[in-house]
């Protein structure tokens, strides 16, 4: 049995993040270990869920820039409304989410209805989200609301005493609906079809206005919750918080072998794409000397080479296009 | 009757584009669909796939009214549509494409074995062992234009619509395809063939109906139908009609020409058979032949356009390098292409920077042509092919398609080309300039120069060339020389089955 060439990306993912973490072992033996592990998930619990979000909208050949500000808004959101009113964390959630995913459709809607494209007005979206943050507070707000802080202390002790916490959980359970939703229903696979060419989606019988707003509000969703996960982690909501995630998520989906033009790539992917990420991380806190900033050169390096190997699958399993 | 259309019309801003056509196709036949550009085959195909909405006339399939209003809805009535670019997606799997829009599910997630299950099943007939489970695009064209019939047979199951099908797919193939369609024919699908092949077509078809202009000329048995009256109907071009030309100064000073540059053996897989042509100083050659035969593809390889596969160039100095556009301008080519609004102007950009645009381009940006220069040498266009502008700094996009082709002709006159093609110079512009662009080939080339014509006018080609190569099936089958160049001769040598030269090159 020949593997298929559409898994190449992806294998090529998940093999960078073992042999990664093999190098790490080598080097440092106590970083094979569940503690690590349940740190990495904890740690980047945020930004896997934002980069599951992330995900659909590349695969459908889009981009969304607000992210990270819906992530900002969504702790100043929560902080200020559990200091200010009685709301329970679970009502106040339900309305942030509501709120973030209304937010998405709506920017999904103004790119499909007016045909813009999706980097200027996720760009708008951008300011508008972070704005609106400033607008509810300019500084830091404590939670310490007690049912934020059980959610804060909620874990599974694995074996080897390392802790999957409840956003860790939560992380894994985004990825697995991202990968049912991207892979296993007619909207993934409407995504994918106007990935591959939304003229051709049309003609294929695919609702392009319907589908994108579902995607953008899928993002939007997922930045919400991403957005809980992270109140919930740092324990507070400040209007400054994440800039630039929105950046770090789309790194994470390219090093997870989705392409950024669209059409091809793989969610769990993504996955191991924010777990490299964490582990470049987790290396630099076990090295002691290197400065973080390394953490940045080594994504960078990660990502030309996932474009280059990009173009070279391309030119290698596109049949016939050259002499078209 | 499987589907009868009657006096269908629709019109556009500025022209009709099909006027009262009447169009019948039986279940279990294959009909074939002639015409060439803007004859109203892609409108007539358009009405009937939903894209558009008729203006006028009525569609009945199997006797019910019918009125879609998208390609979903065509499909739905059984109405399903191949084209030559497959409309199909390249980045999802053979399975996901046959299956889009009705993928078997289990506990509402997609259920992929089923998926590939069913996949294999509609592609059986179809004697094709692929693995469904690979995306389409690691297929050549001819398996996704299979897999494209089938998905549009499982679809709709009573009309298949195919559009060009067979254009970029080799001979082999093309039988493959053949097979198949002779197949679902024998199964009852009323089948629709637009091609410009006409062999396939004489092949393949029980029946054509040909289009020009808008409107119906004919529908014919194919078997009671000979190749040179087909053509005479596409071209509008009564036989009997006898044209007399004056072949004026281009065609006396014949004997002195000198040979300027040969072409040996230029050529390339998909695109045009290899060809020899030698250019000689000061001529005019056209090229003829239906739409699709190969004519714009010669120029594009003469300019670097696409690169050849085989070939070689000369001139007296040796060899020639024309690879690329870049080498091709400086080996001393032009061209002109033929979609003047889309490859040939900057609409934004001035007549004066329209003219200087490939002459700066030669002398790169580092060295900017003196804007007094530039004024004169726009001064001196206007003037010599009386371009009608208020000034010099007028936006070209705002001037009348015949003046806009002479700036186009205007700045490869500025880099004082040897060699000049042009792409139908006369497409879109009125009466009056197209004579006097006639006239300015003719001026031109009693300077030294020499070009080469491609045009669908055969009047046009007759009146100002002194050579017609003839095109068919993208190779050049015949050569007109002098005295022997007519429409009449040439509508024979496209019409011609065999590819025998009609007159050997001197």
């Amino acid at each position: 049995m020949t593997i298929n060439p559409r898994l190449y990306p992806l294998l090529a993912t998940i093999g960078i993040f073992v042999v990664g973490y093999a190098i790490c072992y080598l080097q440092f033996p106590a970083m094979l270990s569940t503690r690590v592990i349940g740190n990495l998930l904890t740690d980047n619990a945020y930004l896997g869920i934002v980069a599951v979000g992330m995900t659909v909208v590349i695969l459908s050949g889009g981009i969304d820039l607000s992210v990270g500000a819906v992530i900002a808004f969504s702790g100043v959101f929560i902080a200020v409304l559990l200091r200010d009113t009685g709301l329970h964390p679970i009502v106040v959630f339900a309305l942030l989410l509501v709120l973030t995913s209304a937010f998405g459709a709506a920017m999904g809607w103004l790119i499909h209805a007016l045909a813009m494209p999706a980097f200027i007005v996720t760009l708008a979206g951008m300011f508008l989200a972070r704005g609106a943050a400033y607008m509810l507070t300019i500084e830091s707000v404590a939670i310490n609301h007690p049912f934020i802080v059980t959610l804060q202390n909620a874990y599974w002790l694995m074996p080897g005493r390392g802790r999957l916490t409840l956003i860790g959980i939560l992380m894994l359970l985004a990825v697995v609906a991202g990968v049912l939703i991207a892979h296993r229903t007619r909207f993934g696979a409407s995504v994918f079809a106007i990935g591959g060419g939304e003229q051709t989606a049309r003609l294929m019988g695919v609702d392009i206005g319907r589908t994108t707003i579902l995607i953008y509000a899928f993002s939007g969703l997922m930045a919400g919750l991403s957005g809980i996960v992270f109140a919930i982690y740092t324990g507070s909501g400040y209007p400054l918080a994440t800039v630039g995630v929105e950046l770090t998520a789309i790194a994470a989906v390219v090093i997870g072998g989705t392409l950024l033009t669209g059409g091809a790539g793989y969610v769990v992917g993504t996955l191991f794409g924010v777990l490299t990420m964490g582990l470049i991380q987790t290396y630099i806190v076990f090295d002691g000397t290197l400065s973080s900033w390394w953490t940045r050169i080594v994504i960078g390096l990660l990502l030309l080479a996932f474009i280059l190997l990009q173009r070279g699958l391309l030119k290698l399993t596109a049949f016939g296009d050259a002499r078209a | 009757m499987l589907l009868s259309i009657r006096s269908l019309s629709k019109s556009f801003p500025g022209t009709k584009a099909l006027q009262g056509v009447d169009f019948d196709l039986a279940a279990g036949e294959v009909h074939g669909l002639l015409g060439e550009n803007g004859a109203g085959k892609s409108t007539l195909i358009k009405c009937l796939t939903g894209a558009y909405r008729r203006d006028g006339g009525e569609m009945f399939l199997q006797g019910h009214s019918i009125n879609p209003t998208s390609t979903a809805e065509a499909q739905t009535l059984g109405i399903g549509t191949v084209y030559q670019e497959v409309n199909l997606l390249p980045n999802m799997t053979v399975a996901q494409n046959l299956t889009f829009g009705s993928e078997p599910r289990r506990f509402g997630l997609v259920d992929a074995r089923m998926q590939s299950r069913k996949a294999r099943e509609i592609l059986a007939p179809y004697g094709i062992g692929i693995d469904v489970d690979r995306d389409l695009g690691a297929y050549p064209v001819a398996i996704r234009q299979i897999v494209a019939i089938a998905r549009a047979v499982e679809l709709s199951g009573k009309v298949l619509i195919l559009d060009e099908p067979t254009a970029s797919l080799d001979a082999a193939e093309v039988r493959l395809l053949f097979s198949i369609v002779g197949r679902l024919r024998d199964e009852g699908l009323g089948i629709i063939f637009v091609s410009h092949f006409l062999n396939q077509v004489f092949e393949l078809c029980d029946r054509v109906t040909v289009l020009r202009n808008g409107r119906k000329i004919v529908t014919a048995e194919t078997a009671q139908l000979d190749r040179l009256r087909l053509i005479s109907h596409m071209l509008g071009r009564e036989l009997e009609e006898a044209e007399r030309h004056d072949r004026g100064a281009s065609g006396q000073n014949a004997e002195r020409r000198e040979p300027m540059i040969r072409f040996e053996g230029l050529g390339r897989a998909g695109m045009i058979e290899p060809f020899d042509l030698s250019v000689e100083r000061g001529e005019v050659i056209g090229l003829a032949g239906l739409l699709g035969s190969g004519r714009t593809e010669t120029a594009q390889l003469m300019f670097g356009v696409r690169s050849a596969g085989s070939g070689t160039t000369e001139d007296a100095q040796g060899r020639v390098a024309h690879g690329s556009p870049r080498e091709a301008i400086a080996a001393g080519f032009g061209f002109a292409p033929e979609e003047r609004k889309a490859d040939g102007i900057a609409a934004e950009l001035s007549v004066r920077e329209n003219i200087i645009l490939a002459l700066q381009a030669r002398r790169g940006w580092m060295s900017r042509i003196p804007r007094a220069e530039q004024e004169r040498l726009a001064a001196h266009y206007i003037e010599k092919l009386d371009i009608r502008t208020s000034d010099a700094e007028k936006a070209i996009g705002d001037l009348s398609g015949g003046n806009q082709q002479k700036v186009v002709l205007a700045r490869w006159l500025a880099m004082n080309p040897r060699f000049l093609i042009l792409d139908e110079p006369t497409r879109g512009i009125d009466v009056g300039a197209h004579a006097e662009i006639l006239r300015l080939i003719h001026e031109i080339t009693a300077e030294g120069m020499s070009i080469l014509v491609i045009s669908s006018e055969l009047d046009e080609l007759v009146a100002v060339c002194d050579r017609v190569i003839v095109l068919r099936d993208r190779r050049h089958v015949a050569e007109l020389v002098g005295e022997d160049v007519s429409t009449d001769a040439i509508v024979r040598a496209i019409a011609k089955p065999d590819a025998a030269k009609v007159v050997e090159p001197a």
